[in-house]
C-alpha cells in the first residue's frame, strides 16, 4: 500500500506500525514506552502523529497504529512536538532522577530535569540481585511488560492510580515472595535507569559473549566487564537464548570472584594441605599414579571426568585414562543424569540425544509434555519457552510429574502418579491410543520395526490397571493420550525419568510413545531429553564413559582400532567402570588411586555415606576444581582450575549444538586451564603430546568424532552448529531423523517394556516416598551458587517439602525441623508444607551439610547403571 | 412515554406490551434485526453517539466465537443519573433490548456492568434476571426458540474510568480497569480477546422500541438524523430537578430547564454533555435544540444528556476545581498525559482559585489541555479540559478577570 509520511510517499507492507514506518524511513519519533514492535504499551504518549486519512484529520498513537492505504501522517508538526515537549516537561517535574536512555531524550528537547520530589520505595526493593529507584522510575511499564508478556512471570503489576501509580511486585511484596525468577527481564526493560543490576556501575564496560556455565541450554551470555571483574551479565540475543536468561545466567557469575577460589596447587602433607608450585604438584602426581599403575596395574586406577569442562578437555581426560593411565575406568557425572537416556534412546532411535531444536519446539511444537521435568527451574529459559508458548500462541500442555510444579499451573492436564510409575503411565496412554486407532498407521508401516510385540505388551496397560499402579484417575490418563495423539506434539522430559531403576525402560517408552503417533522427525515434534549440566551431552560425544569411545564408537571394533591410528596408543578393549561400580570397588580395595576433575561425588552421588568412605579408602585422589569441595577435602593432590568464563574450548548444548566459549577473565591466581593440567600429567607419564591450544584439540576431534568433523572454530565464532556435521558445507541438523534412523535398517525398533516397581517401595517401616532435584536458585552440589551470598539469601538451607495432611499427621508445621530417615542414613532438614502428591516428600541436593544423597539408594538401572536417585523409602519425624 | 415507563415489576411490563418486541425479534433473521436497526438511526446513548446498528453489524460479521455483549451501567459522569431512574423504573425494557441485541448478533453470554454505587439497584436486577430465567425468557431456549442466551451481573469497584468501555471490559476479566488502547475496538477485540457489543443500558432500551414500531417509524421520532426518545438529566439551580424524556431534536435547552421547573435564581449558565466532560455554556447556547447534529455544528457533544444548570452564586473557576479535583482522582495513571496532566490543571487552578494566578499559568493550562487532548490514551483524558475550555470561549472575561 502507499502511505504518505512527512511529505513522503512511500511504499509500505500492511500490517506494520506508524512508528516502524518511519523509522525504516529514517524518521525518528521519540517512543519512551515502546517496548516490544507490536504490542504497544501505550504509556508514554510522546509518540503521537497527525493523521489524514479519508476526510478525517486525528491525532494517533505511532506505536499503536497500523498504517492504512492513503494515510498523510505528519509526524512532527508544531502541535505534537508541543504536546511531546509538555509531557517531557510535567514528566521532568515530577521524576528528577531519571537517567538511561531517557535522558537523551530530555536533552533532545532541551528539558531539564529538575524534580526534588523523593518517592515511596516498594518492598520489592528488599532483595539481593536488583536495585529500584522509585524517583527515577516514570512509570512506563515496559518492566511490567517484559515480566508478563516475554517472561510469563506476571511478578511486576501496576499500583495505585493517577500520578501516584507505580509497579510492586506482587501485593507489594518482596521480588522474592511474589515469585520473582530473577530473570532481569526487568531491568534490560527499564528506560530510565530506575531498576538495575545490583552490581552495575557507571564504569566503562567491554561486552565478552560466551557460554553460561550452568545448565545444558547453553545460553549465550553477554558479560559486561572491566578490567578483570564481570560488572554485570545479560543475555545474548544471539544465542539460542534470543536475549533471555534466568537466575543463574544472569548473576550465577558471582562464584567467579569468590574470595574462596582456588588459587595454588595443594598437597596434603601429614594431613594438612600445602601450597606447592605448578612443577612440584604435577611432578608427585605423575609419579604416583606411574607408581600405583606399576603396582596394581591400570585398571587400579579410575577418572572422573565432567560434564563442566569443555569438549577439548573431556576429550583428552578420557584420552589420558584410556592410553596413557591403559584403564577403560573413566565417567562423568551423565552416568548420574542421562545415562539411561543414551541407552534408551540408542535402543530405539539408534541416537541418544535429543531429536529437535529449541526453535522449532518453540514455534511448531502444538503440544508439549514435559515428564519428570521441572522445567522452570531446572531449564528456566526452555520453562520460559514453554509458558509463553502456552499462554502466547495457545499451545497445549500436559505435565506429569508428582509435584505441583510451576508448568502445572499452565497445563491442560496435571498427571500427578506415584514416583517410579513411568513405564505404566506411558504405556497406558499407548493402550488407550492403540484402543481409539489414533496410531499413526503409515509411520508405524514405513519406518518402524516391532509394532506388534509392542501392541502385545501394553495390552493389559488399561486405564483401569494403570490407575491402580499410578494412582492417576483413568480419565486423565485417556484425556492425555488423546491430546498428544492429536496433536503435533513435543516430548520433554528430563531426570524424573532417568534417575530410576527403570531408567531404560522410562526412556524407550517415551520413544515408543512418540514413534506410535508418527511425533518424530518432524518440527514440534520428538523425544527431547533437557541435559543437566552445560557440557554433558558434550562430554558423552567425547567418549568420557567406560563403555564407548568418542563418538559412542564401541570399544575393541574396527572404529576402536581406527582411533588407536589417530591417537598412536593401545585402547583396552575391556569396559571400564561406572561412578557408582567405581565407589564401590574403591570401598573394597580394587580401585587405589583417582583422579576426579570437576566433579563432586561426596555430595551428587546415591548413598553417601558409602561414597566418602569409598574416597577415603583410596591410596591416592587427586582433584582438579575451583573451589574446595566436599570431595577435595578428600583429596592428596588439589590442582586449582580454571572457570568456563577464563578459558576457551567449547561446549555442546541440550539440542546438540557445539558452541564456541570465550575467555571473559585471566584465570585467579595460579589456576590454570583443565586441557593444560591434564596434558602437563600425560606429559610426566611419557605423552607426547603438544597441545598449544584448545583449537589444537578440536582439530583432532573433527579427526575422531565424525559427527563434528564440519565444525570448526571459526564456523561457531558467533553462533554454534548442531552435529551431526559432517562436512565444511553441511549446515548442521537442526531435528533427527527426518528421514531415515540411524540404525543398520534404517528404521526405528519399538522397545516395549514391563512395569517394574522401583527398588525400594515405602513399607510401614518407611512410608514415605523421597524423591529428589533441583531447585531454581541452586545448582547441583551447591559447589558455584552456594559461593554467591544472593543465591544464599534466597535459599539458604536444605528443606523438604510435604504434603498438608501429612505434615498435619505429624504435627509438622512450616519451617520446623523434620528429621528424615532412610535405610542408609538420616538428616535434618526444615519442613516447607508444599503441594505435592500425598506420601510423597521432596529434598534438593545442593546442600553438602543436609545431603539428600545421605538417604538415596544406589540401586542401578541393569542397563544404564543409572542409580535411582528419585525414589528412596524413608519415615519423617519431628525433631 | 417510550423509556421512561413505570413498570418495575414483570407483571406491569407484559401487560405494557413487554417481550413483544422480542417474541417479535425471535422470527426475524438475524440480520433482519440489525437492518431495523440501522434503518431506525437509533445512535448510542452512553456518550460516544456512535451508529448501534452499524456497531451490531461489525459485531455480527466477526468470525471468531463465542461472541458476548454487555451492558454498560457504570454510570460515572457527575449531574448523569438517567440510567439510574431508568434501570429503576424501566428495568425490564434494558433486558430485553440486550436479549434481542444478543440474538442479532449471535452472544449467548451477556454480562451487566453496574457500577458499585448503585448496589442496591444490582441487587434487583439480579433478582429480575432470576425471575426472567424462570419464566424462560433468559437461559435455554428462549420462548421455545433454538436461541439461548444468559445474563451475568457484574458490580464495578467504584473506578469512573470503568466506564470507558475497555476499562469496563479489562474490570469484567478481573483485571485493573485500564483503558486499552483502540484500534482493535471491542466488537473485533473485546471481552477476553472476543467479539463483543458493548451499549449503554438507554440505548439497549431503545432497541424494543425499535422492534415494536419498526426502524423506518422510529426513524420518524424527533429530527431526521437524530431521532427516538432520549433521556436528560436536569440538575443545579433548577426548581425541580429530575430526568426528563424527549425525542431527540424537538426540545431546546431552554425548554428542557423550563420542564424541570425553571431556574432557581438568576441564570449565569449550563453544563451541558456529561457531567466532568462537559462544556461549560452560556445563554446563547438556550435556544441550541438538543440534538447531536446540532451540538456537533456548535462544536459540542450531547455526551449522555445531562444538564447542570449555574445561576449568579457560582464561581466558574471553583467549577472548574472541583472538576479538575474529580479528573486527577479519577485518572488511571495508565498515561503520562492524562497521569500528570490532570494532576497540573489542578494544581494550577488551585492556585488560580486562591488569587495567585499568572498569566503563565493559563499559558501552562492551554498547553497542558492541549498536550492532553492530543496525546491521552482514553477519553477520559482526552475530555478533561473540556469544561475549562469552553468556559474560556464562554465566559473569558470573568475567568481572566481574577488573573494577575
Amino acid at each position: 500500500m502507499i502511505i504518505t509520511i512527512d511529505g513522503k510517499r512511500v511504499e509500505v507492507e500492511e500490517g506494520k506500525t506508524i512508528l516502524q514506518v518511519a523509522r525504516e524511513n529514517g524518521i525518528e519519533i521519540p517512543a519512551l514506552c515502546n517496548y516490544i514492535d507490536g504490542n504497544p504499551i501505550g504509556s508514554c504518549g510522546l509518540c503521537v502523529v497527525s493523521i489524514k486519512n479519508g476526510g478525517r484529520e486525528y491525532h494517533a498513537r505511532a506505536c499503536a497504529t497500523k498504517v492504512a492505504e492513503g494515510m498523510e501522517i505528519e509526524t512532527h508538526t508544531q502541535e505534537v512536538e508541543d504536546a511531546r515537549r509538555t509531557i517531557l516537561k510535567m514528566l521532568a517535574e515530577e521524576h528528577g532522577e531519571i537517567g538511561g536512555e531517557a535522558k537523551e531524550l530530555f536533552l533532545k528537547y532541551g528539558i531539564k530535569i529538575k524534580s526534588d520530589k523523593k518517592r515511596e520505595a516498594p518492598n520489592l526493593l528488599n532483595n539481593p540481585f536488583i536495585s529500584f529507584n522509585p524517583n527515577a522510575c516514570v512509570s512506563c511499564f515496559r518492566c511490567v511488560q517484559a515480566c508478563s508478556l516475554i517472561k510469563e512471570n506476571h511478578v511486576l503489576v501496576r499500583e495505585n492510580r493517577g500520578s501516584n501509580i507505580g509497579i510492586v511486585a506482587g501485593i507489594n511484596e518482596a521480588l522474592k515472595d511474589a515469585g520473582c525468577a530473577f530473570c532481569g527481564a526487568c531491568v534490560d526493560a527499564c528506560p530510565t535507569g530506575a531498576l538495575m543490576d545490583l552490581t552495575a556501575k557507571e564504569e566503562e564496560t567491554k561486552k565478552i559473549t560466551s557460554i553460561c556455565p550452568y545448565c545444558g541450554v547453553g545460553c549465550a551470555i553477554d558479560y559486561y566487564v572491566s578490567g578483570d571483574e564481570i560488572i554485570y551479565a545479560k543475555g545474548s540475543p544471539n544465542g539460542v537464548n534470543k536475549g533471555d536468561d534466568c537466575i543463574k545466567g544472569r548473576y550465577g557469575w558471582q562464584f567467579v570472584h569468590s574470595e574462596e577460589r582456588l588459587k595454588k596447587p595443594l598437597i596434603k602433607k601429614n594431613g594438612k594441605f600445602e601450597e606447592v608450585t605448578w612443577d612440584e604438584a604435577l611432578n608427585y602426581v605423575a609419579s604416583r599414579l606411574k607408581e600405583i599403575k606399576e603396582k596394581y596395574g591400570a585398571d587400579s586406577i579410575a577418572g572422573l571426568s565432567s560434564a563442566k569442562c569443555t569438549n577439548e578437555e573431556n576429550y583428552l581426560f578420557q584420552k589420558f585414562m584410556r592410553i596413557v593411565v591403559g584403564t577403560n575406568n573413566v565417567d562423568h557425572c551423565a552416568r548420574l543424569c542421562h545415562a539411561s537416556t543414551v541407552v534408551g534412546l540408542f535402543k530405539v532411535f539408534g541416537s541418544g540425544a535429543m531429536t529437535n531444536s529449541l526453535e522449532d519446539l518453540e514455534k511448531d511444537a502444538e503440544l508439549y509434555f514435559v515428564i519428570g521435568s521441572n522445567t522452570t527451574h531446572a531449564h528456566p529459559v526452555i520453562g520460559t519457552m514453554i509458558k509463553r508458548s502456552v499462554k502466547g500462541r495457545g499451545a497445549k500442555l500436559i505435565v506429569a510429574d508428582p509435584r505441583d510444579i510451576e508448568l502445572a499451573e499452565y497445563s491442560d492436564i496435571h498427571l500427578r502418579h506415584r514416583p517410579g510409575t513411568d513405564v505404566a503411565l506411558i504405556n497406558g496412554m499407548m493402550n488407550v491410543i492403540i484402543s481409539h486407532g489414533l496410531e499413526d498407521r503409515e509411520f508405524i508401516e514405513n519406518r518402524t520395526e516391532g509394532y506388534e510385540k509392542l501392541k502385545e505388551i501394553v495390552k493389559k496397560y488399561t486405564p483401569e490397571y494403570v490407575e491402580k499402579i499410578t494412582g492417576v484417575p483413568k480419565e486423565d490418563i485417556i484425556k492425555a493420550a488423546v491430546l498428544y495423539a492429536a496433536h503435533r506434539s513435543a516430548i520433554i522430559y528430563a531426570m524424573g525419568i532417568t534417575q530410576h531403576t527403570s531408567g531404560t525402560a522410562n526412556v524407550a517408552s517415551l520413544a515408543n510413545l512418540a514413534l506410535l503417533t508418527g511425533n518424530v522427525g518432524k518440527r514440534g515434534t520428538g523425544v527431547n531429553p533437557l541435559r543437566g549440566q552445560n557440557n554433558v551431552q558434550g562430554a558423552g560425544d567425547m567418549g568420557a564413559l567406560p563403555n564407548v569411545l568418542p563418538s559412542y564408537a564401541k570399544l575393541g571394533t574396527r572404529r576402536a582400532r581406527e582411533i588407536e591410528k589417530i591417537w598412536g596408543g593401545k585402547i583396552p578393549d575391556k569396559e571400564g567402570l561406572t561412578i557408582v561400580e567405581m565407589m564401590h570397588a574403591a570401598s573394597k580395595g580394587v580401585i587405589k588411586a583417582m583422579y576426579i576433575m570437576g566433579e563432586n561425588p561426596a555430595v551428587s552421588d546415591p548413598d553417601q555415606k558409602h561414597v566418602i568412605q569409598a574416597l577415603k579408602n583410596l591410596e591416592f585422589l587427586v582433584v582438579q576444581d575451583l573451589f574446595m569441595s566436599e570431595t577435595a577435602q578428600l583429596a592428596d593432590v588439589i590442582l586449582p582450575a580454571a572457570s568456563s568464563l577464563e578459558k576457551e574450548g567449547t561446549f555442546t548444548n541440550t539440542e546438540r549444538r557445539v558452541q564456541l566459549l570465550h575467555r571473559v577473565l585471566e584465570p585467579v591466581g595460579d589456576a590454570k586451564p583443565d586441557w593444560w593440567i591434564i596434558q602437563e600429567i600425560a606429559k610426566r607419564m611419557g605423552a607426547e603430546w603438544n597441545y598449544e591450544s584448545p583449537k589444537d584439540i578440536f582439530e583432532e576431534i573433527r579427526k575422531v568424532v565424525p559427527q563434528y568433523r564440519g565444525i570448526t572454530y571459526e564456523r561457531i565464532e558467533k553462533m554454534g552448529l548442531q552435529w551431526p556435521c559432517p562436512s565444511m558445507e553441511h549446515p548442521g541438523t537442526k531435528i533427527l531423523h527426518e528421514d531415515t534412523f540411524p540404525t543398520p535398517n534404517g528404521l526405528a525398533k519399538f522397545s516395549p517394556y514391563e512395569y517394574k516397581p522401583p527398588a525400594e517401595e515405602p513399607d510401614e517401616e518407611y512410608p514415605f516416598v523421597l524423591t529428589t532435584g533441583r531447585t531454581y536458585e541452586h545448582f547441583h552440589t551447591g559447589t558455584l551458587t552456594r559461593k554467591i551470598d544472593g543465591f544464599n539469601e534466597l535459599i539458604p538451607e536444605a528443606f523438604v517439602e510435604i504434603h498438608p495432611e501429612d505434615a498435619e499427621k505429624l504435627g509438622v508445621e512450616e519451617g520446623d525441623c523434620i528429621e528424615v530417615e532412610s535405610r542408609r542414613g538420616k538428616i535434618r532438614v526444615k519442613a516447607k508444607i508444599a503441594r505435592i502428591k500425598k506420601g510423597v516428600v521432596f529434598i534438593p541436593f545442593h546442600f553438602a551439610e543436609s545431603a539428600a544423597n545421605v538417604l538415596t539408594i544406589d540401586a542401578l538401572d541393569p542397563e544404564a547403571k543409572i542409580p535411582e536417585l528419585k525414589v528412596a523409602a524413608v519415615r519423617l519425624k519431628k525433631c | 412515554m417510550l423509556l421512561l415507563k413505570d413498570a418495575r415489576n414483570v407483571e406491569d411490563y407484559l401487560a405494557q406490551g413487554g417481550f413483544k418486541a422480542l417474541r417479535k425479534a425471535l422470527e426475524f433473521e438475524q440480520d433482519e434485526i440489525i437492518k431495523e436497526v440501522e434503518t431506525s438511526g437509533l445512535w448510542g446513548r452512553g456518550g460516544a453517539a456512535f451508529p448501534t446498528g452499524l456497531k451490531m453489524k461489525f459485531v455480527r460479521k466477526e468470525r471468531k466465537t463465542p461472541k458476548y455483549i454487555v451492558a454498560n451501567a457504570d454510570e460515572g459522569e457527575p449531574g448523569t443519573f438517567k440510567d439510574r431512574v431508568l434501570m429503576e423504573r424501566n428495568p425490564y425494557q434494558i433486558l430485553e433490548g440486550m436479549i434481542i441485541s444478543a440474538y442479532a448478533i449471535g452472544a449467548k453470554k451477556g454480562f451487566f456492568y453496574i457500577r458499585y454505587e448503585y448496589r442496591d439497584i444490582a441487587k434487583d436486577i439480579e433478582r429480575k434476571i432470576e425471575e426472567l430465567r424462570r419464566l424462560g425468557i433468559l437461559g435455554p431456549n428462549i420462548y421455545g426458540s433454538k436461541f439461548s442466551f444468559d445474563i451475568e451481573l457484574v458490580l464495578g469497584a467504584g473506578a469512573y474510568v470503568c466506564g470507558e468501555e475497555t476499562a469496563l471490559m479489562e474490570s469484567i476479566e478481573g483485571k485493573r480497569g485500564f483503558p486499552r488502547i483502540k484500534p482493535p475496538y471491542p466488537a473485533q477485540y473485546g471481552l477476553w480477546g472476543k467479539p463483543t457489543l458493548i451499549n449503554n443500558v438507554e440505548t439497549l432500551a431503545n432497541i424494543p422500541v425499535v422492534m415494536r414500531m419498526g426502524g423506518a417509524n422510529y426513524s420518524r421520532l424527533g429530527k431526521k438524523g437524530c431521532s427516538g426518545p432520549k433521556l436528560f438529566s436536569v440538575s443545579g439551580f433548577v426548581k425541580e430537578p429530575g430526568v426528563y424524556e424527549a425525542n431527540l431534536g424537538e426540545k431546546t435547552i431552554g425548554e428542557i430547564i423550563e420542564l424541570a421547573g425553571g431556574v432557581e435564581g438568576k441564570f449565569k449558565g449550563i453544563m451541558l454533555g456529561g457531567g466532568a466532560a462537559g462544556f461549560i455554556l452560556n445563554e446563547e447556547y438556550l435556544d441550541m435544540p438538543l440534538c447531536f447534529k446540532d451540538a456537533k455544528e456548535r462544536g459540542l457533544f450531547l455526551g449522555t444528556g445531562d444538564i447542570i444548570v449555574f445561576n449568579e452564586s457560582v464561581e466558574l473557576w471553583d467549577i472548574l476545581l472541583n472538576i479538575a479535583k474529580f479528573f486527577e482522582h479519577e485518572s488511571c495513571g495508565q498515561c503520562f498525559p492524562c497521569r500528570y496532566g490532570t494532576k497540573r490543571m489542578r494544581e494550577i487552578i488551585e492556585k488560580i482559585v486562591c488569587g495567585e494566578g499568572r498569566k503563565e499559568d493559563i499559558e501552562k493550562l492551554n498547553a497542558t489541555a492541549r498536550a492532553m487532548k492530543i496525546a491521552s490514551l482514553c477519553p477520559l483524558g482526552t475530555s478533561a479540559m473540556l469544561a475549562y475550555e469552553s468556559a474560556m470561549n464562554n465566559f473569558r472575561e470573568e475567568l481572566m478577570g481574577v488573573i494577575q
